[in-house]
């Protein structure tokens, strides 16, 4: 539980520190790993196949989200040829 | 004793990728630690004998996803590393602080849960499930007491998939 | 001790080798049927029949040149040919060649292990072999291997998606993931899988060929498209690497289509009591047979069949073979429900 509680702050770490999207795409998916990673735990633990269901729906949850937010990238970038997240301002005043 | 050298071996090294992640300049080797955390995060749930979502995290994590990622880091063609200037807006040093903090918080709430060792959850007395085996019973929770969760994440899938389509078609 | 440590050491290294062996032999193999098939001879000067030509190629490959490109990303650009290739080894610890047999003595198990979810073992790590293709063309720092290589991966990750739904449809007849599991299956169910589910069988044929980027899909290598396609700036034992990599999972399919709808071992028709004499061919030799029959239909098609254009390729992928696909497990879930 420990390791999963790691590598969840070292994911938000990395959504708050780099200014890559893409880099803060994946430091999403680190923390929905570390979530998964807590639920097959607690599930061994208590010998329930529940959290390794629960765990198929993060993951698909998870594939989804990745599908749509690249795509936002992608359409983005298209507009406006930056990958830097401060620059990405449309919806501020 | 084995299991418990194979976990910390296992846990060093996602923790050690994981931080490769967020630290390599490159954007690809970032993406190529990712691929690499995800192989050890499932060798991790085959420890825990997980064995199909093991095999479903490489299929879909590990092959699916990061090549996606790997495909738009290659599309989106990098001129110059977005970190060469730091913009004054951005408190990085405010993020990492309370990340700590976060952490801390987290391993205090673990050390005294150890202490004071929780009321043995009362298993959910499920149906005792009639088949062995891993992916059966997995496979079977899935299709009789989460049904509803399965048809709606399929759904969400469908409609992912169409909005990424949309998204990243060049004209409409 | 021995049993569950040096048995299981011992076959890792037979299989290893011999799978080695094949494919630098399977290179001569292609090279001689082909040749047949245009009316031509093949190799034939080293050694009698040209038989030794591996061992030439081998050779020469070990002592070319072995050239990075100067802004090239070196770890990556070394990587890379390993990625693809041990995806290609490592699918043969759940191959299984034959059922348990008694040798000096003991009981051994013709396959390295069983693990119950072989079937969706070997389709993550083909997802794995992917990452070969991009990182080479990437880590060649130019622009043709990049587009070759995008194309490639585009096209993997398509017929993927089509073989795994044709799979679910064997794994339901089957009502196992492990690959013994399945050939048990055939043999209770005395009939091979070609013969009951035959859409199956063609559509992972022809996503097999699809996958190892084999003729007539093997658009991403062609030495006239994009100048030579991803493995462009390779050279020496990199290029073998690669090249040894396509051949070993051309094999691996082949092992996989014999394992899933021929029966593995099993003879034809394995329950039926006047063909119980077909026995007597140890099980091991049907499957090598079954699997060669493969190879030649692969390099027979290759000798055979024009290349399918791009956009022909990919339309073919999605607008037809999943749809098909997911019909063929349609049909297969209803009948099994039924009977």
């Amino acid at each position: 539980m420990l390791l999963s509680a790691a590598l969840f702050i070292i994911g938000v770490i990395g959504v708050m520190v780099r200014r890559n999207i893409i880099i803060i795409f994946m430091s999403i998916e680190l923390i929905l790993n570390a979530v998964n990673i807590n639920l097959i735990a607690f599930s061994y633990q208590l010998q329930n196949a529940i959290g390794q269901v629960f765990a198929i729906f993060v993951i698909a949850v998870a594939a989804a989200e990745a599908a749509v937010g690249l795509g936002i990238i992608l359409a983005f970038y298209r507009n406006k040829e930056t990958i830097n997240i401060d620059e990405m301002n449309l919806m501020r005043w | 004793m084995a299991e418990a050298i194979a976990f910390y071996f296992i846990s060093a090294c996602i923790l050690g990728f994981a931080v490769l992640v967020i630290s390599t300049r490159d954007t690809v080797h970032s993406v190529l630690f990712l691929v690499l955390d995800f192989l050890f995060v499932a060798a991790l749930y085959v420890l825990l004998g997980a064995q199909f979502l093991a095999a479903i995290q490489i299929l879909v994590y590990a092959g699916g996803i990061v090549v996606l990622y790997l495909f738009v880091v290659m599309l989106v063609n990098l001129k110059r590393p977005p970190e060469a200037h730091s913009d004054p807006h951005r408190k990085t040093n405010w993020g990492f602080a309370l990340s700590i903090a976060v952490l801390v918080e987290l391993a205090a709430v673990a050390a005294y849960s150890y202490a004071r060792p929780a009321p043995a959850l009362a298993a959910a007395a499920q149906a005792p499930v009639p088949l062995s085996g891993n992916t059966e019973q997995v496979g079977w929770l899935l299709y009789t007491s989460y049904l509803i969760p399965f048809e709606i994440a399929s759904m969400l899938l469908l409609v992912a998939m169409i909005g990424a389509i949309v998204l990243a078609k060049r004209e409409l | 001790m021995v049993d569950s440590f040096v048995i299981p050491l011992l076959k890792i290294v037979i299989v290893l080798n011999a799978t080695l062996v094949a494919v630098t032999y399977m290179v001569l193999l292609e090279r001689k049927v082909i040749a047949w098939a245009q009316s031509r001879l093949g190799p034939m000067r080293v050694g009698p029949y040209g038989i030794l030509q591996p061992v030439a190629d081998a050779v020469k490959l070990m002592i070319k040149e072995d050239i990075t490109p100067v802004r090239a990303d070196r770890w990556v650009f070394t990587a890379a040919p390993i990625i693809s290739m041990v995806p290609a080894l490592i699918v043969y610890a759940v191959i299984p060649f034959g059922p348990k047999i008694t040798l000096f003595g003991r009981q051994v198990s013709l396959y390295i292990t069983d693990i119950n979810v072989g079937l969706l073992y070997i389709v993550s790590v083909a997802s794995v072999g992917v990452y070969g293709i991009i990182l080479a063309g990437y880590a060649s720092n130019s622009k043709f291997p990049l587009l070759a290589s995008l194309r490639a991966s585009a096209q993997l990750i398509s017929y993927e998606v089509a073989v795994t739904l044709t799979l679910v449809s064997v794994i339901l007849m089957s009502g196992t993931l492990s690959m013994v599991g399945i050939v048990d299956a055939q043999y209770n169910q005395g009939v091979w899988y070609i013969f009951a589910q035959p859409i199956a069988f063609v559509l992972v044929l022809i996503g097999g060929l699809a996958e190892t980027n084999r003729a007539p899909f093997d658009l991403p290598e062609a030495e006239q498209e994009l100048t030579g396609g991803f493995h462009t700036e390779y050279s020496g034992m990199r290029f073998a690497l690669f090249f040894l990599a396509e051949y070993a999972n051309m094999i691996v399919v082949s092992s996989v289509v014999t394992t899933l709808f021929l029966g593995g071992w099993l003879p034809p028709f394995p329950n039926t009591a006047p063909l119980h004499f077909l026995y007597a061919i140890p099980s091991w030799v049907w499957f090598f047979l079954k699997s060669f029959c493969f190879l030649y239909l692969f390099i027979w098609i290759r000798a055979t069949l024009p290349r399918y254009r791009y956009d022909q390729l990919m339309a073919l992928g999605w607008k037809f073979l999943i749809p098909l696909a997911i019909a063929n497990l349609v049909v297969t879930g209803i009948v099994k429900v039924l009977l």
